[in-house]
């Protein structure tokens, strides 16, 4: 149950290479920071794991999940969750339905998925909240539920783009505390790209994107 | 994707292609006719087509600068968008006409006639009111055009650039916004300008007839009782295709010539000029004629005697409406419309669904216009024949068919905008939830985009409705909507009758629209995100 990345670079179309090879394991329950200055390709490299890297980008190298390769499979069928930047949540959905958009098929009945989603909510701090609207949300509300979201759907890893960013800073460390403890809880690899020292400091290991070699 | 190109080419593209072969066919060895007329109708189409569309464009550029700073009164350009032609043209005339509801209100206490006057206004030999009410109904859509061009501008950033240089809003629009959005309205400006030249269901109402445009002398040839005809008629859409090409060759050249001259025009940095801003006079006096041909043909429905000078009916009555001879037309209206931007949506989610799975665009943009660049006219009745041929008879499928043709384009374009704007991060988070790209289509995408669905549904329904030729050749005169019927029956006695059906058919597009505005409202009524998106 580990997400393994070996020798993974990728470039832009008709461009040469963004970073140097990254070549590393991750545990479950192992959650990893990439920093980088910016441009360096933190969130293509976010794109590129969980399959949805734009046309024309060249990739090199594999991305291995629990012994998988992913080469070649769609977002769908990859199980790796995703907790963006902006946290979107699907605007028409209210946000107990973009829980439920989430929910494995496999819990059957109404009154199961209702319960499932209620605890997620509960799990979240946001009892009661199925009714709402999701545009009514603050950030950080916005934020849980985004995570939640992402872990009904029973993913086997999870990618997290800058999710703090857009906090306040007295409350990213809150939140960066609840996502780690779910995450760890969850026993999954996780990867977090980050130019928060913050963010490197509260992750299990570290890792910096380089500029590739010259000659690569 | 190939399979999706092929769909695309044997529902649009071929049936185009087709027609055009059988007018060429049947224009094939024909002489020079020998028609009266002939070369009064082809200055008329010249003159009336190019003028309408140098007229609306004229027009358009100082009322699009003021509608740009006026969000609210954009809302006036929806009616004149979803009305009809052939319901605006029968409006006009009912207001325009020596007898007309303007002489009318102006009679007899400022004109002191008592009876009509001998004057000739509708349908005069200049075609001046032919003019007048295409450019009611293009000038909207130019402006439409130039505002959507304009959103993906920095206007506001420029116009206050030229404004610190001295020039007043009006200049810094023609100067420094407009050229940079002139390649956007070169296709539209086209499209305006085939329609102009090959108009027809206007031209019936509003035009000249002794002798009338090229394209109503075809279509006299086409529906002539004489088979004979037929080769004449064909010979004469080759040659209105052959003026359509030419106009747009002199306009591309005309193009350049012009963009020079007004470099060195721009270079001398002149701010003078007139103060006088021509918008709000051209606004009020489109909206007063719009308004007035809606409200003498509502009038004359409800009408039950209304004798010269007065300016209102003795009475009014529902018996023209009662007497419900327009239920039929109507339905049929209603079902052609259904059922054509039914198949236009579906056509265009396949093809847009099939550029999302295949990450590519498909290119087949200059397939998809055509039948709005070719005169309708010709293509058409080469359209019906094929169809004949291919064993599908005149009738509702074959008008369908036809329809689609003009639906689709709009359909189209009316969707891939706010589809190719919707939001990717969306999609890939329902991706990465599991969600494959039928349940990402279904719960994802199809539910943000009902307000573009909603919208682009009723510009089809509008354009199906307005279709004459359309209905009337591949029809072969068995299938009646209001369009044909509100024609026909402008040339009969029965001007209640003729007015209903007028009013049915601007009502209609309206309707549609007013409903394409209020379904978001009330699906999203309880979500604060999705409210801009109608």
């Amino acid at each position: 149950m580990s997400l393994i990345l070996d020798h993974v670079t990728l470039a832009p179309p008709g461009g040469a290479r963004l970073f140097a090879p990254l070549d590393v394991t991750i545990a479950p329950g192992e959650v990893l920071c990439v920093t980088g200055p910016s441009g360096i390709g933190k969130s293509s490299l976010i794109a590129l794991i969980g399959g949805f890297l734009p046309c024309g980008f060249r990739a090199e190298g594999r991305v291995l999940l629990n012994g998988v390769d992913l080469a070649g499979q769609p977002p769908e069928a990859r199980r790796i969750g995703l907790l963006l930047q902006e946290a979107p949540l699907f605007p028409h959905l209210s946000v107990g339905d973009n829980l439920a958009f989430a929910l494995s098929p496999r819990v059957k009945g109404r009154a199961a998925r209702r319960a499932a989603i209620e605890e997620a909510l509960e799990q979240a701090a946001l009892p009661g909240f199925a009714g709402r609207d999701p545009a009514t949300l603050s950030g950080g509300q916005r934020l849980r539920v985004s995570l939640m979201r992402a872990l009904l759907a029973e993913p086997a890893a999870l990618l997290l783009d800058e999710p703090f960013s857009r906090l306040d800073p007295p409350l990213r460390a809150e939140f960066r505390a609840f996502v780690l403890g779910h995450l760890v809880a969850r026993a999954i690899p996780a990867l977090i790209v980050s130019h928060d020292a913050e963010d490197a400091a509260t992750a299990t290991r570290c890792c910096a994107l380089a500029p590739p070699a010259p000659s690569g | 994707m190939v399979l999706v190109a092929a769909l695309m080419l044997v529902l649009i593209g071929l049936p185009v292609l087709a027609g055009l072969g059988v007018m060429l066919a049947q224009a094939w060895g024909q002489g020079w006719p020998d028609l009266p007329g002939l070369a009064v109708g082809l200055r008329l189409t010249l003159v009336t087509g190019v003028g309408a569309t140098l007229l609306s464009l004229a027009v358009s550029i100082p009322l699009a600068r003021w509608l740009w700073a006026r969000g609210a009164a954009r809302g006036w350009l929806a009616p004149f968008l979803a009305v009809p032609h052939a319901a605006l043209g029968l409006g006009l005339a009912f207001l325009l006409a020596p007898s007309g509801w303007l002489v009318r209100l102006l009679s007899p206490w400022a004109t002191g006639w008592n009876l009509p006057p001998q004057l000739v206004t509708v349908g005069d030999p200049w075609g001046v009111t032919l003019i007048l009410g295409l450019l009611l109904k293009e000038a909207p859509f130019l402006i439409l055009v130039t505002l959507v061009a304009a959103a993906n501008l920095p206007v506001a950033r420029i116009m206050a650039e030229g404004r610190s240089l001295g020039y007043r809003p009006g200049q810094v629009w023609l100067r420094l916004i407009w050229p940079q959005l002139y390649p956007s309205l070169r296709l539209p400006l086209f499209i305006v300008l085939a329609f102009s030249l090959s108009v027809v269901d206007m031209a019936l109402l509003l035009g000249p007839s002794h002798p009338p445009t090229l394209a109503v002398q075809i279509l006299r040839l086409f529906t002539a009782p004489d088979p004979a005809l037929q080769g004449p008629a064909a010979m004469l859409s080759l040659l209105l295709l052959g003026v359509m090409a030419g106009a747009i060759g002199l306009w591309i050249g005309a193009e350049r010539v012009l963009a020079a001259l007004a470099r060195r025009w721009l270079r001398r940095g002149v701010r003078g000029g007139w103060r006088l801003d021509a918008a709000p006079v051209l606004a009020v006096s489109g909206v007063a004629l719009g308004a007035g041909a809606a409200g003498v043909l509502l009038l004359w429905s409800l009408a039950t005697r209304w004798h010269f000078p007065a300016a209102l009916p003795e009475g009014l009555s529902m018996a023209a409406w009662r007497a419900a001879r327009w239920v039929a037309p109507a339905a049929e209206t209603l079902l052609i419309g259904a059922a054509v931007i039914l198949v236009a949506l579906l056509l265009a989610l396949i093809w847009l669904e099939a550029e999302d799975r295949s990450g590519r665009r498909l290119r087949l943009g200059a397939f998809i216009v055509l039948p709005l660049l070719v005169p309708q006219i010709g293509f058409l009745q080469g359209l019906a024949a094929g169809f004949l041929h291919l064993g599908l008879p005149p009738g509702r499928i074959a008008v369908i068919w036809a329809e689609l043709l003009f639906v689709f384009p709009y359909v189209l374009l009316a969707l891939a905008g706010p589809w190719r704007a919707l939001d990717p991060q969306q999609v890939i988070a329902a991706a990465s939830l599991g969600a494959g790209p039928w349940r990402r289509l279904w719960r994802i995408k199809l539910p943000l985009l009902a307000g573009p669905l909603a919208t682009a549904a009723a510009i089809g329904f509008a354009v199906s409705a307005a279709q004459f030729l359309a209905v009337l050749l591949p029809g072969a005169g068995r299938v009646q909507v209001l369009a044909t019927e509100a024609v026909a029956l402008a040339s009969g006695a029965d001007r209640r009758l003729s007015a209903l059906h007028g009013l049915l058919l601007a009502a209609l597009p309206l309707i549609g629209y007013a409903a394409a505005l209020w379904l978001p409202l009330w699906l999203w009524r309880d979500r604060a995100a999705m409210k801009g998106s109608a």
